[in-house]
């Protein structure tokens, strides 16, 4: 196992392996799950086994998540560059992008060489939506580095489910407005999972496209330009799900409608557990404050996070967005959620489960310590908060 | 120093705008010079830091 040294400030030496390193695989091949599922059907003709992923992804990863002891290490400062610079952590990114092209080829295919049953059929879209959600959380890590081909390599992963203008949307617009009653990608206290998802699908295209219009219109360009980075990833999709309606056939088509509508939903999903309730207060100027540790909730849950790409270190990730996801970090005193983001999804599709475990949560928080006016609360909630809550 | 020389740098992500390139993905144009640019220009690579955040580098 390679060993990072480097020397502290001091002048000691420090030694540093890093114990999960292997275990990174596991975002890599996460989305091959499919497949897994597809294998079982093949082998004993039973359609239950297109499911599989589905008790991979909402019962086993839970299940470990809470039996695991959590991971509060963090690698010292010192090797962080070192760590940073480790090309094989980049190249497990890089393979996990055609491993979303293979699971949705593949959940197509058999889709369309297979007589199911309508839940076999509705089961596989599922699933393979469910998959192609995680391709958007590769499409994350990769779109927020600096080279060029890295950016490209999200265009692609995100032209799977068809959500090319995440990179723009979340880049600029979720991290600038995190945290605060303007960005349509922090949930509000009090807000149902169902209800945020109308708000932030729609309001992610309207803020990345005029996010996209804007800096070419710099450019002194049309919207409608090659140079248009969502478009380039717009025409990915188009190409690559037309090509499979053409190889396929028409009744691919519910198939596609599912599959990506259940991978923005895999997106909302994160986005309604990571800031939920959380808001950056203003200074004397009217500015709001910039993004610290504790405006994110966090998860140091060890088997969601090496099948995420660390994504739940997420406090870390919004004080340092171009910070590699071996490298992010833990802190004292986080919000902290109750079970990594897989098992939180599921408490967040029922909303008064929901409301019951993280109101308390959240009212808790040092930072808060009960004050409604320091929650980000849903409008038309708020009265009935106050009146919860005793508080005018 | 020289306007047209300055070099601003993020203080978070380490991007540097340097006013005699531009950013010509960003559509700033050679020339364009840091105070010049937008008020709520934001960094190019992270986005969690705005024009009054960036350090100006002194020449070398």
């Amino acid at each position: 196992m390679t060993t990072y040294s480097a020397y502290s400030k001091t002048g000691s030496k420090i030694l540093y392996k890093d114990k999960k390193r292997w275990f990174w695989l596991l975002s890599s091949i996460f989305p091959l799950q499919a497949i897994a599922g597809i294998y079982g059907h093949h082998i004993t003709g039973n359609q239950l086994w297109l499911l599989l992923p589905l008790i991979f992804i909402y019962i086993l990863a839970p299940l470990l998540d809470f039996i695991l002891e959590e991971d509060t290490n963090n690698p010292p400062e010192e090797v962080t560059l070192l760590l940073n610079s480790d090309s094989y952590y980049r190249i497990l990114t890089y393979i996990a992008v055609p491993m979303h092209f293979i699971g949705l080829i593949a959940a197509a295919w058999w889709i369309s060489t297979n007589q199911l049953d309508w839940w076999g059929y509705l089961s596989l879209s599922i699933v393979a939506g469910n998959i192609s959600g995680l391709g958007i959380n590769t499409g994350h890590e990769l779109g927020h580095k600096k080279g060029k081909f890295e950016k490209n390599l999200a265009k692609l992963v995100l032209a799977v489910p068809f959500y090319g203008h995440f990179t723009i949307d979340h880049n600029q617009g979720h991290h600038r407005e995190v945290a605060t009653p303007m960005d349509g990608s922090s949930s509000r206290m009090g807000e149902s999972f169902y209800a945020f998802v109308c708000r932030e699908i729609p309001a992610a295209i309207t803020r990345s496209f005029g996010t996209e219009n804007i800096r070419l219109q710099r450019r002194k360009q049309d919207f409608l330009c090659f140079d248009n980075q969502i478009l380039q990833s717009y025409v990915i999709s188009t190409i690559l799900q037309g090509s499979i309606i053409v190889i396929f056939g028409l009744k691919i088509i519910p198939f596609l409608f599912i599959h990506n509508i259940f991978a923005w939903l895999q997106l909302s999903s994160a986005n309604y557990i990571e800031h939920y309730g959380l808001l950056r207060q203003k200074d004397e100027l009217d500015h709001y404050e910039r993004c610290k540790p504790h405006h994110s909730w966090n998860s140091n849950h060890v088997f969601s996070n090496l099948v995420l790409f660390h994504l739940q270190r997420h406090s870390d990730h919004h004080t340092h967005p171009t910070r590699r996801y071996q490298s992010l970090r833990n802190y004292d005193d986080l919000p902290s959620l109750p079970n990594g983001y897989l098992g939180c999804y599921l408490i967040a599709y029922i909303p008064w489960l929901w409301f019951y475990i993280m109101d308390k949560r959240l009212l808790k928080l040092s930072h808060i310590n009960g004050d409604l006016r320091k929650i980000n609360i849903h409008p038309a909630k708020k009265l009935t908060l106050m009146n919860k809550y005793q508080q005018t | 120093m020289n306007k047209l020389t300055a070099k601003h740098q993020c203080p978070e992500c380490l991007y540097i705008y340097d006013a005699k390139i531009g950013d010509e993905y960003e559509g700033y144009d050679p020339g364009t010079l840091f105070e010049d640019l937008p008020n709520d220009f934001s960094c190019p690579d992270c986005s969690v830091r705005f024009k009054i955040d960036f350090i100006e580098l002194s020449s070398i």
